[in-house]
Order: structure tokens, then C-alpha cells, then sequence
């Protein structure tokens, strides 16, 4: 009775088997209707989102946000969709039309692929594959591909420019990001979502909190959000790889966006706070569903504070943050994670025992490399450019000498 | 097995679908009346000197002959993470020594000045 | 046919017309953009053949990595938009021909081997072919020295790449 979804999709199977229709086929049938349902949904979460972010943006700016079409200004984000659906689709010259259509398509479809494997209860989890967390990051790389194929087909400076940046970006955070999501699988020992949620007493929040760190940092990197969204650095490259999109063009890759910072939350959610779990889901599946969105939200809430805090970071500082900073954290992260679980293991130890113990050794590799950064920092002090005013132009000498002549 | 890999491939279809459908809608229902200052290549309202083309610097690239590297040492960490419970420790080290060898990698890039962006 | 069987045939037309597409085309980013169509082809395959671990690297590495490093390296070099020349030299015809004899070798060394026409037991439903593929990796009667070779190769790779690409 507690599992409702399973009850329906069972159900309409009865009744098409039922009219006569081949099994593999009512199969065939059903899975279809499933992904329409997740894409469709995760879809219309985003229409909800903008005003979300919005209203949050406002807030923290101390500002209303939106407050005009309808009450709350709920109806803005509709106001915003017949908007962008009636503009003119404009190409420049000399692009690359095949390329330039396909490349907001792909690069929406990379992030909603995603949902394909999240699983939102226990019972309702979509593709439940032992290669979960790697499909993740394979999914990812079609996003890079569409960034390439945007910038490229536009036949504009910025645009490429903008790309290259994204690109060099993306794969760049994608090293780290992969290393901290090495850590809750290695914990869980599966690579399937739903035995990493399954697998999480406690959430490996507490037992991994660095990775969970790294994940959200790269992750936001990912996404090329502030502070990291030198992609579509105004003032040096215009609007980045996007710059000649108009009109649901420009819209698809807005959309995806949105949905990939919902989706961070979603992905943080299952790896590090424990995905649908919470009391009550062994009598009622379903609630599942209740906690999985609650703590995506939460996720995605940091995610969108961060965003609006922090001022955007250089292109040098961004790269040398991931390489010299991130990438070596995360490899040492994984190694005392792997060393301390197997020994951990092999002592014997209590669940809470262990969960404690994993807590400290992140907690000393984290106090470890702010003590390492201190006494890195002195000697790279800030040199500071005296600056001596210089006139921009300069009076005549004397004009008594030119009037006398 | 293959059911949630049918799944997944339904998942594409319509994954890819919905969005063809959103952005060649606006074809439709949109105006659409070109005209040649319209279509032209954005650059901050002055008129296009040369093609995209532009100097890159090679850094781009060094950038993402790193990541294959890393990426490729990272897929041959994920069986490894899987079969975590029933590797002894010395097995468990062998994982680790993989991990050093290129970290050792890593600090060569670093003191050899490959990482800065300068 | 079954649906896997038409299923199959579909991606293996595509992979080849994307692979056939790749030499033909003359735009060099186009033909990036094939290779990546070919390689997702591939993994399709690969699922197919329920090796779904192999299925997810071909991508995560072939198109999301080396893909992505020719397109830089074609963008590096090359003027983007207007790039086209002849695909051939005169060379082609010797090409093709060694080309064709490689594919006849394999197809004949296949068909000759003892495991022509052998259909191999299905993985038992409990099995766990990623858990063993890592308890091999690090096992000491099976693959440790390559694996860890392949980590010595790798930084070698990485050496080496910095060496060629980074010259002050």
C-alpha cells in the first residue's frame, strides 16, 4: 500500500496485457511512459526553479524579486516562456546551421540524462545500473561536446573564446569531481545509486565530509556558476559560448542550466545525504520521494546562496585552485579514506566507531591543509604596484613666452 | 539488466526530443524576417575584422592532455573502489601505490611550471 | 528478428556511415563531430553485449576526453569555420587496400579460431562483473603488474606530452 507508484505502473501493465498486447511490448510501452514522466517532471521543476532563484536572489539582495504577474509573482516564469518561445530565431552569417540547431539540444539532454538514474525511493529508481556513478560522468562529457559545438558553430570570436574557456573549465573540475566520487562509492562498494543510498548509516556526509566538499565545489564549477562563471565573463567575452543564441535557443541552454544546479543538489543528496532515506521509508516507500526532494532542495539552496555571495575568480586563480589545490586534496582525501576503511574493517570496529573515526581523519587532513596553506602563504605575499598619479595631459610650459615672440 | 539499459535508451529519445521539440517550435510560431545587419556576427557593435579565428593559447591544450591522463587513472580506480570488501590490505595498497605514482606525476607538472596559466 | 537484433543493426549501420563520414567529410570539425557519433556507436555496442562497464569508459574516456582534446587541437591549429581541402592524397588507393586486407585478416582469424560460433554461458544473475574485474586487477595470479604498469604508463604518457607540448 506504501509504494503507489509500483501499484499504478503494475496496474496499467495488467491492463494492457489484458487487451492482448505482446509482453514485450507492454514493457517496451511502460519504461517509455516512465522516462517521459521523469524527463517531463524534471522539466517543469525548472519552470518553478527560476522563480525560486529569483525570489531567493531578491531576498538576499534585499530586494523583492519578482512581485508583479500574479500573486508572489508566481505566473512570472510563465510570462517568461511565452516570451521566449514567440522571439525571433536569428543565425549569424557564416555559422555552421546543423551544428549551431543540434548544440542547445544536446546540451539540454546531457543534464536531463541524468534523472535516467537517480533514484528517487527505494522502490522507484528508474535505471537501476552497477555503473551508476560512471554513467554520471559519461552523461557530463555530451555537455562539454555541446559547449564545443555551440562556440564553434557560431562563427563568432567570443563565442570560441568563450567555449575554450568552458571547456578547459569543465575538464578540468572534472578530476577532483570524480576523485571525491570515487569516495562514496569506495565506501558503499557499488557504483549503483540505490546501494549507495542503501549503504549510507550514517550519511556519508558525516563519514566523508571532504568529499562532499570537493563534490560541491567542483560540481558548481561544473555547472560554471558564480564564482566560477568565467565562461560568461561579460565584461571580456561578451555572454561566452552562447553569445549569437536568441530566442529557445539561448532558452535551452538557460533551462539547462537551471536544471544542472538542481540536479547538483539531487546528486548531493544521493551520494552524501542519504538520498530517500529517513523514518518511516521501510513501511512507506513513498515518503522516500518526500525526503529525496527535501534534501535536494537543501542542496540546491547552498548551491544558489554560494552563487550569490561570492564575487567571480580569475581565470589563473581558477585553474590553480583545481590543479594545486583541489585535485591533490581529493587524491589524499581518497587514500586515508581507502587505508583507514580497509584497517578500520579489519579491526572490527562498531558502526558509530567507525563513523567517528572517519569523521576525524577528515577533520585532521582538513586542519592539516589549512596549516599547510599557511605556511605556504608568507611567501607568496601580495606584491603591492606603487602607484604614482601621473597627469593624462600636461599644460603648455609658459604661454608668456609664445604670446611675447 | 538490459531493461534498465532499454530504459536508458528510451531515456535518450526522449531526453533528446523534448528539447528538439522546444527549440524548433519558435520556427513556427515566431516572426521571422531576416535581414543582413540582423544576421550579423556579434562584436560589440563594430563591424567583424577577419574570421573567428583568433590565437589560442597552448595552455588549453596541456590542460586537457592532464585531464585524459587523470581521467583514465580514475576508471581504473572505480572496480577497485567496487571491490573494496573483498580486497586484502596489500591489495588495497596496490590501489594506493597507483594513486602516488601519479601524484608524483602531478608535483613533476607542477615544478615544472605546466599547471600556471601565465 | 528480435528487437536486440534490429536494434544491433541499426547502430552498426550508423557507426559506420559516422566512421565512413569521418574520412569523407571535408570540414576537420565535422569530422570530430562524426568520430564522437562512430564512438557513441560503439558504446552502444558494447551495451548490447552486456559489458556495460566498457560501454560507460568508451564514453567517459574516448568522447569525453579524447574527442574533446582533437577538437582542441583541430581548433588550435586550424582556421575554424573555413577549413576544407582535399581528404586524399595519393596515397589512398594503398590506404584502402591495406585497409580492406586488415579486415579480411580479422574476419578469417576470427572465423578460424576455436571460439567461432562458441557462445560463452551467460553471467549467472548474482555475479558481480565489476566486483571481480577489481578483485583481478589487484590480485597478485592475475593483473597487478599491468595494472600497476598502466599507472607507471600513464605517468610516462604524462611526461612525455609535457616534454612534446611545453616549450617556453
Amino acid at each position: 500500500m506504501g509504494d503507489p507508484i509500483n501499484l499504478i505502473s503494475r496496474w496499467f501493465n495488467d491492463l494492457l496485457l489484458g487487451w492482448g498486447v505482446a509482453e514485450n511490448l507492454v514493457k517496451v510501452i511502460s519504461l517509455a511512459i516512465g522516462a517521459t514522466i521523469v524527463a517531463t517532471l524534471s522539466l517543469a521543476t525548472v519552470i518553478a526553479l527560476i522563480w525560486v532563484e529569483r525570489k531567493i536572489a531578491g531576498r538576499l539582495q534585499d530586494r523583492p524579486g519578482p512581485n508583479r504577474a500574479g500573486p508572489y509573482g508566481l505566473f512570472q516564469p510563465f510570462a517568461d516562456i511565452i516570451k521566449i518561445f514567440t522571439k525571433e530565431i536569428t543565425i549569424p552569417d557564416g555559422a555552421d546551421h546543423v551544428a549551431f540547431n543540434i548544440a542547445p539540444v544536446l546540451a539540454l539532454g546531457s543534464v536531463l540524462l541524468i534523472w535516467a538514474v537517480i533514484p528517487f525511493a527505494a522502490t522507484v529508481v528508474g535505471a537501476n545500473i552497477n555503473v551508476g556513478v560512471l554513467y554520471i560522468v559519461a552523461v557530463g562529457s555530451f555537455g562539454v561536446v555541446a559547449v564545443l559545438m555551440a562556440g564553434w558553430s557560431s562563427n563568432n570570436k567570443f563565442a570560441l573564446l568563450g567555449s575554450f574557456r568552458a571547456v578547459a573549465q569543465m575538464v578540468s573540475y572534472e578530476v577532483p569531481m570524480v576523485i571525491a566520487l570515487l569516495t562514496p562509492v569506495l565506501l558503499a562498494r557499488s557504483m549503483g545509486l540505490n546501494d549507495i543510498v542503501a549503504a549510507q548509516t550514517p550519511w556519508f556526509i558525516i563519514v566523508a565530509p571532504l568529499a562532499a566538499l570537493i563534490f560541491l565545489i567542483t560540481s558548481m564549477a561544473e555547472v560554471g556558476r558564480a564564482p566560477f562563471d568565467l565562461l560568461e565573463a561579460e565584461s571580456e567575452i561578451v555572454a561566452g559560448f552562447h553569445t549569437e543564441y536568441s530566442g529557445m535557443g539561448f532558452g535551452a541552454f538557460y533551462v539547462s542550466e537551471f536544471l544542472h544546479v538542481w540536479t547538483i543538489g539531487a546528486l548531493i543528496a544521493t551520494f552524501f545525504l542519504g538520498g530517500w532515506s529517513g523514518p518511516g521509508v521501510e513501511t512507506l516507500p513513498v515518503l522516500g520521494i518526500l525526503y529525496f526532494y527535501l534534501k535536494t532542495f537543501i542542496g540546491y539552496f547552498v548551491v544558489t546562496w554560494i552563487r550569490l555571495s561570492l564575487p567571480r575568480v580569475r581565470i589563473d586563480q581558477l585553474l590553480a585552485f583545481n590543479w594545486k589545490f583541489l585535485t591533490p586534496l581529493s587524491l589524499a582525501v581518497l587514500i586515508v579514506t581507502a587505508i583507514l576503511d580497509k584497517a578500520l574493517e579489519l579491526a572490527a570496529v562498531e558502526r558509530w566507531a567507525y563513523a567517528l573515526m572517519m569523521l576525524a581523519a577528515n577533520l585532521i587532513i582538513g586542519w592539516a591543509t589549512v596549516l599547510i596553506l599557511k605556511a605556504i602563504e608568507p611567501k607568496r605575499k601580495r606584491q603591492r604596484v606603487e602607484f604614482t598619479p601621473r597627469p593624462i595631459a600636461v599644460a603648455p610650459k609658459s604661454v608668456d613666452n609664445v604670446s611675447s615672440r | 539488466m538490459l531493461d534498465n539499459w532499454l530504459y536508458i535508451g528510451l531515456f535518450i529519445v526522449v531526453a533528446l526530443f523534448i528539447p528538439a521539440v522546444a527549440v524548433f517550435l519558435p520556427r513556427l510560431i515566431g516572426p521571422r524576417k531576416p535581414n543582413a545587419i540582423k544576421q550579423e556576427i556579434y562584436e560589440c557593435g563594430i563591424e567583424t575584422v577577419g574570421d573567428a579565428w583568433v590565437q589560442f593559447k597552448v595552455q588549453y591544450y596541456i590542460f586537457a592532455l592532464i585531464f585524459l591522463i587523470f581521467d583514465i587513472e580514475t576508471v581504473f580506480l572505480f572496480p577497485w573502489a567496487v571491490a573494496f570488501d573483498k580486497l586484502p590490505l596489500f591489495a588495497v595498497m596496490e590501489g594506493v601505490l597507483f594513486i602516488m605514482i601519479l601524484l608524483v606525476g602531478l608535483f613533476y607538472l607542477w615544478r615544472k611550471g605546466a599547471l600556471e596559466w601565465a | 528478428m528480435s528487437g536486440l537484433e534490429i536494434f544491433f543493426l541499426v547502430v552498426a549501420v550508423v557507426t559506420l556511415v559516422a566512421a565512413l563520414l569521418v574520412v569523407t567529410t571535408p570540414n576537420l570539425v565535422h569530422a570530430a563531430l562524426w568520430l564522437i557519433l562512430a564512438l557513441f556507436g560503439v558504446a552502444a555496442t558494447f551495451v548490447l553485449l552486456n559489458a556495460t562497464f566498457l560501454a560507460v569508459v568508451q564514453v567517459v574516456v574516448y568522447i569525453g576526453a579524447i574527442a574533446v582534446l582533437m577538437i582542441f587541437a583541430i581548433m588550435l591549429t586550424r582556421r575554424v569555420m573555413k577549413d576544407s581541402g582535399p581528404q586524399t592524397n595519393s596515397n589512398w588507393v594503398w590506404a584502402a587496400l591495406l585497409g580492406l586486407a586488415l579486415f579480411g585478416g580479422l574476419t578469417f582469424v576470427l572465423l578460424h579460431s576455436d571460439a567461432a560460433g562458441v557462445s560463452l554461458p551467460a553471467l549467472s544473475a548474482h555475479a558481480d562483473p565489476l566486483a571481480q574485474l577489481g578483485q583481478e586487477l589487484v590480485s597478485p595470479n592475475a593483473y597487478v603488474i599491468p595494472f600497476e604498469l598502466a599507472s607507471v604508463l600513464l605517468l610516462a604518457a604524462m611526461i612525455g606530452a609535457i616534454v612534446v607540448a611545453w616549450k617556453n
